[in-house]
Parts: structure tokens; C-alpha cells; sequence
């Protein structure tokens, strides 16, 4: 007699999630999925559109960057967030820059070296050069520190940096910008790299190539190591997308970006072109 | 009930290898498990590494855990009077409860930066971990260790202390070798505590996915492997991280059987 009942029970364990969860589906509700180096920037800017606008609820949601362009693929969600250009197999997709933002190359603040060149860079980062003395710096074993696997600010790195090098497998691998910046600023040999709206005064930002990095040098495009942060539809966005979309590439909703460290839009005037295939290194 | 939490159980052990083996067969047994290179977005499935970074963090916690705690279950159990372990073995126990990130946050800000500074290297690096491992292994290790020495018949001792050994003699020689399956069977069930552990490696090892020649090299175990990459993965690569957690699997079921097996030959 007690066999059937467990599997009643077992009935309603597995059937009862799955029907709650079908229902709650969002209804007028706008779903936002992807990178999660967009992501802290569109909740910002979710609450301050839905304390703006009563009816609708914005769902921001993480997974990185190739998940949310698979979701609004799928039809999963509205939006998707994504902190690298389109690969030329999703080109099929809208791509809508909401801001830029650039990589910056950073070191302890106690390192001598202000400058690096590209091919040192890449030199350091294959693991050719070992020691700081070999970039001109003091003799010190150096440090690597590096994003993980699919992480779209590793993919961006390795386009707009790399190209074709590969990134030493002995580097140390952090999972997340922060903690990136955590161990480069505890450690006085360590170099990472991260977006430049979180260098803070813990860390140092390098030139690269004798430019430094900041607001004047990217407006200028002298700085180029810049990726956009898309907005990816997979149809011309309607109605709350549409609106949401609105209000971030209005003025407000800009200047709110550029108080969170990002480059504005309206700053680089880039062609749509602009958004697929950021400049190369 | 049992029945259904149990099928819970399965499931999630079905769907762990429904969704990783394919991966396996594809890349092939023998390259994903002996591969040295990670790159899951070229295609590169090896995790031969991360099987050593394991192995080597869990030999490192077990060389600090063992011997502090195996010391400490004799201590507990012979050379303190009943209300001062009445006092440590609560203690110890509470030790088992502090959430493993706080181990992790603790490494992270006193014993990497100790490292760093003195031995060098980046400090984030297998001793880091193993040191942080030893510890967190220590109340498994104490408290089955203990167990295992309070379950000998009284003769054991009364006999060795009757024919003329003194205390430290009765430990070593007898009372240790007799409890020497449980003492063992809780060194496996630490050792499947520290193979397990995520959280805290994330923040201590570095995470690097190569062969650690040093230790005070980075490495990555199997179970940062997947702590770390989840979050971006898809296709292949999620499918990759789900194969790590199948060798996970394996890797722990043994551990926990050879464990029953021995503490079942100690009753038998």
C-alpha cells in the first residue's frame, strides 16, 4: 500500500514546480537576458525606468554574453545583453549599442612601468616574457591574471588584443572583473586586464602604446581597445523593449551610463557597422 | 517518501550523465581524461590537469589535516579529563559548520598574502589550498577518529597498561593500531570532503588550468573547473563542465565506498 502513495508523492514533486513554474511566465513583463558585465548596468537602468514608468516589470537576468543572444534566438527573453560584437553567424540579429566601454591593461600602483606596446603585451600575456625586467620593468617574476573560458571581456581581450596568441594556460583565472582587480591590487607583480569603468585608484591603468586610457583618448579613437555593450533583438523592438530602449539611449538615460563609468554613445559616433565589428587592433 | 527523494537523487545523476557522457564519447575517453589542454572554446577538452590539481591539494589537506587530527581525537579521548572535551568536542563540531567561504575569504586575506610575501609566487597556489583544506577537513577527521577510539573495548587498554606499558605506549601501540580501520575510513571521508570543495579553492587556487609543478603554483581542481566557468558556458563547453562532474562522480563514489568497505571489515 505505501508503494503507490510515493508515488503520489513523487507525482507532486516533480509535476508542481513545473506547473507553478509555467505560470509564472511575466505578463507585460520585458525580459533582459546576458552578459554579465552589461548586466549590473541594466539593472541600474531598469530601476530607474520603472520608477519612471508604473506599468511593467523589467527582468534582468545573468548567463553571459552567447547565452542572451541564444535567448533572444529562442524567443526566451525580449532583449538580450551583450559585451562583445556579434559573430559573423549571428549577424542575422539587431545589434544596438547602449554605450562603450574599453579594456584596460592594470597593474599594482606600485609598479614602475606606465607603458607597454602591444607585442609586449601580447608577450606577456602568451607567457613569452616571464619577468617584469623583459618589459623594462623591475626584475620580478610577473603575475598573469586572466578572465575564464567564454567570459565575453576574455573575448573581447583576445580579439582587440591578442588576435591570433593564445592566453597562457598558467595564467591565473579570476570570475569576474572585481576579482581581477582584488588580486592585481593585492599582488605588486600581477597584470590583468578589466573593464576601465572599474579602475579605481587601488590598481593602475598602463598606456598602451604610449595612449592612455580614458574618456578624451577613446572620443578621440586614438585609445582603440573599445567593445560595445549591445542590446541584441532578434526583430525591430516594439512596445516596452522599444520604450526601454528609448529611455536608455535618451539623455538621461546616458548620462546615468557615464555616472557608472561607461562611454556614452552619443561620444562614439559609430556607424551600425560600428557595433558588428569594432575596430581592429 | 524515501522512495521519492531518492528518485530526485537519480534523476539528477541521470541528467549529470545524460549531459556529459556524449561529450566524453565524442572527444574520446582517453583525450579528455589525459589531455593537458583547456580550451573549451577551440575545442580542446583535456582536464588532466585539473584531475592533478585535485589530486595534489587533496594529498596536501590530508598531509596538514591527518596527523592535527588524528592528534586530536587521541587528545580528546585519553589525555583530557571528561569536561574539558566536554567543552573542545562542541568546539571542534562548530568547526564543521562555518560555511566554507569564510575559509576561503580567511585564506584569502592572511595565508595568500603570508605566501606571496615570503615564499613568493603569486600566493594564490596549492599550499595556499591545501593549508585552508587540512583545517576545514579537520572536525570529519577528528570526530570519526574519535569514535573509532572511544568504540575499543576497555580490555584493549587495561591489558597494555596491566603488563606494564605506560600511557603514550598503550596509544601508540595498541589503542592506535586497533581503531585503525575507523581512523582510516575517516581519512577517506575527509579525503572526499576536500575533494569536493568548491567555494574556497575558487578563491585560494588561482585557478589556472595547468599542471601545477610546484606548490606554490596555481592550479584548478574538478570541482573549480565547473565553479568557475558555468556561468558563460554553453553548447560543448557547458556539456564539457558537466563531463568534469562525472569524473566528480566517479572519483567520489569510490572514495565513499572504499570508506564503507573499510568501516564494515571493522565490525565484521
Amino acid at each position: 500500500m505505501r508503494q503507490p502513495l510515493n508515488w503520489v508523492w513523487a507525482c507532486v514533486f516533480f509535476i508542481l514546480p513545473t506547473l507553478l513554474g509555467s505560470c509564472q511566465k511575466p505578463q507585460g513583463g520585458l525580459t533582459v537576458v546576458g552578459s554579465t558585465s552589461v548586466q549590473p548596468f541594466a539593472e541600474v537602468l531598469a530601476e530607474e525606468y520603472m520608477s519612471h514608468h508604473s506599468q511593467g516589470k523589467i527582468y534582468v537576468q545573468g548567463g553571459g554574453s552567447s547565452a542572451g543572444i541564444q535567448a533572444v534566438r529562442t524567443e526566451a527573453a525580449e532583449v538580450g545583453m551583450s559585451s562583445r560584437a556579434l559573430m559573423p553567424d549571428e549577424r542575422d540579429l539587431i545589434p544596438v549599442p547602449i554605450a562603450y566601454d574599453a579594456i584596460a591593461i592594470i597593474v599594482h600602483p606600485s609598479n614602475p612601468l606606465t607603458n607597454l606596446s602591444i607585442d609586449q603585451i601580447k608577450g606577456i600575456f602568451s607567457r613569452q616574457m616571464t619577468n617584469w625586467k623583459e618589459a623594462g620593468g623591475r626584475n620580478h617574476p610577473l603575475t598573469l591574471v586572466t578572465r575564464e573560458e567564454g567570459s565575453g571581456t576574455r573575448e573581447s581581450f583576445q580579439h582587440l588584443i591578442m588576435g591570433k596568441t593564445e592566453i597562457s594556460l598558467a595564467a591565473l583565472v579570476q570570475d569576474s572583473n572585481g576579482a581581477i582587480r582584488q588580486v592585481v591590487a593585492d599582488d605588486p607583480n600581477a597584470i590583468g586586464y578589466i573593464s576601465l569603468g572599474l579602475v579605481n585608484d587601488r590598481v593602475k591603468a598602463l598606456k598602451i602604446d604610449g595612449v592612455e586610457a580614458n574618456v578624451e583618448n577613446i572620443k578621440k579613437r586614438r585609445y582603440q581597445f573599445v567593445r560595445p555593450f549591445l542590446f541584441v533583438f532578434k526583430t525591430q523592438p516594439q512596445g516596452m523593449a522599444k520604450n526601454f530602449l528609448d529611455y536608455i539611449l535618451s539623455p538621461e538615460g546616458q548620462k546615468l551610463l557615464v555616472q557608472e563609468g561607461l562611454v556614452s554613445v552619443t561620444t562614439l559616433t559609430g556607424s551600425p557597422r560600428e557595433a558588428q565589428r569594432p575596430k581592429n587592433a | 517518501m524515501a522512495f521519492s527523494s531518492i528518485s530526485i537523487l537519480a534523476l539528477i545523476a541521470f541528467f549529470i550523465f545524460a549531459q556529459g557522457v556524449p561529450l566524453i564519447w565524442r572527444v574520446g575517453p582517453a583525450s579528455f581524461l589525459l589531455g593537458e589542454r583547456w580550451f573549451p572554446s577551440h575545442g580542446s577538452f583535456g582536464i588532466l590537469p585539473m584531475i592533478v590539481g585535485s589530486f595534489w591539494v587533496t594529498l596536501g589537506a590530508l598531509i596538514v589535516g591527518v596527523p592535527l587530527g588524528v592528534a586530536c581525537a587521541v587528545f580528546l579521548c585519553e589525555l583530557t579529563p571528561p569536561s574539558v572535551s566536554l567543552v573542545f568536542r562542541p568546539t571542534i563540531q562548530l568547526l564543521a559548520a562555518i560555511p566554507s567561504v569564510i575559509y576561503g575569504f580567511w585564506g584569502l586575506i592572511v595565508l595568500v598574502p603570508l605566501i606571496r610575501n615570503n615564499l613568493g609566487g603569486p600566493g594564490l597556489s596549492v599550499l595556499a589550498g591545501s593549508l585552508v583544506l587540512g583545517i576545514m577537513i579537520l572536525p570529519t577527521i577528528i570526530s570519526i577518529s574519535e569514535d573509532a577510539l572511544h568504540a575499543l573495548p576497555r580490555t584493549f587498554k587495561e591489558g597494555a597498561l596491566s603488563l606494564g606499558a605506560t600511557h603514550w605506549q598503550t596509544i601508540w601501540r595498541v589503542l592506535l593500531p586497533a581503531a585503525r580501520s575507523g581512523i582510516v575510513a575517516s581519512v577517506i571521508l575527509g579525503m572526499g570532503r576536500a575533494v569536493g570543495e568548491t567555494m574556497a579553492m575558487i578563491m585560494i587556487l588561482g585557478n589556472a588550468a595547468q599542471m601545477p609543478r610546484s606548490i606554490l603554483d596555481s592550479a584548478r581542481t574538478l570541482t573549480t573547473n565547473i565553479g568557475i566557468e558555468m556561468g558563460y558556458a554553453t553548447g560543448d563547453h557547458r556539456q564539457a563542465l558537466f563531463a568534469t562532474g562525472v569524473v566528480l562522480f566517479f572519483i567520489i563514489m569510490g572514495l565513499n565506498t572504499l570508506a564503507i568497505v573499510i568501516s564494515r571489515r571493522r565490525r565484521a
